[in-house]
């Protein structure tokens, strides 16, 4: 995009107060993309190394039980959870409601506190089932 | 920047010429992603195992490996679509601008030829002594 440097710039970043619906924005992008590559590159792995044979597979449960690939994993959980609830509040955004401050701010935060929770739940579950 | 001409409107296309198809076209898949990423995730946590035998005999089953596919259709069909909006907002080169796409696009034709073609196998051949 060009820029003439003389022209001033719209107010941006640095001069609004952080708030719930920032937050929520920028972690619709960022989770959205990090599943893009690091979640469906995971995904296609696993199919792939299934396909492959039984040491392929067990290449890929090394590298998925390694103590980094659980801190993947739950990353990756939560960055679906995330996109999940922050997803379904831009449905309701793009029917024109959930405009009004308040209510803006409340599933902002709403979205944001769900995916945390499920997140933890569904891994609270899997240690619970397996350790 | 307006907003098309008005005979662009009437046709749908405003001013990227594309219409709505985009952004459409990302919600449907986002449907698409919301039933079945649940799905896959319910069905890997209450599967009694996640080992080479119980994944590729779940798998093989063709009520698994047909919506396994269509996930992976509607995964990389949205993150086709997401990743070309981030693309769009951060790099201003046109020259980068087609790399990126180009890549993007290799990405996620690559990335869902190689899942489909993964589940296929499995569903097709079964397991690998």
């Amino acid at each position: 995009m060009a820029r003439t440097s003389s022209r001033p710039l719209s107010p941006h970043l640095t001069i609004w107060k952080w708030g719930p619906h920032m937050l929520i924005s920028i972690l619709h992008r960022i989770t959205g993309n990090g599943l893009a590559l690091v979640g469906a590159m995971g995904l296609v792995w696993w199919l792939m190394a299934a396909a492959m044979g039984p040491e392929a597979y067990a290449t890929f449960v090394a590298c998925a039980t390694h103590p980094l690939g659980y801190v993947v994993m739950i990353g990756l959980t939560w960055s679906f959870f995330q996109h999940l609830f922050s997803g379904l509040r831009h449905f309701v955004l793009d029917m024109g409601a959930g405009y009004e401050l308040n209510t803006n701010r409340m599933w902002s935060i709403a979205a944001t506190v769900a995916a945390v929770l499920v997140t933890g739940f569904v891994w609270l579950f899997i240690f619970a089932e397996n350790f | 920047m307006g907003n098309g001409t008005g005979i662009g409107r009437v046709r749908g296309l405003g001013s990227a010429r594309h219409g709505a198809h985009h952004w459409l076209a990302q919600r449907y898949t986002a449907v698409g992603n919301l039933l079945l990423v649940l799905w896959l995730i319910f069905s890997l946590l209450t599967m009694p195992g996640l080992d080479y035998e119980s994944v590729v005999g779940w798998i093989a089953n063709p009520l698994v490996a047909v919506p396994m596919m269509l996930m992976i259709v509607s995964i990389f069909w949205h993150l086709r679509l997401g990743m070309q909006v981030m693309l769009e907002d951060y790099v201003h080169d046109k020259g980068l601008a087609f790399l990126s796409m180009l890549l993007l696009n290799f990405y996620a034709i690559g990335g869902a030829a190689a899942g489909i073609f993964a589940i296929a196998k499995i569903a097709f051949m079964g397991a690998v002594e």
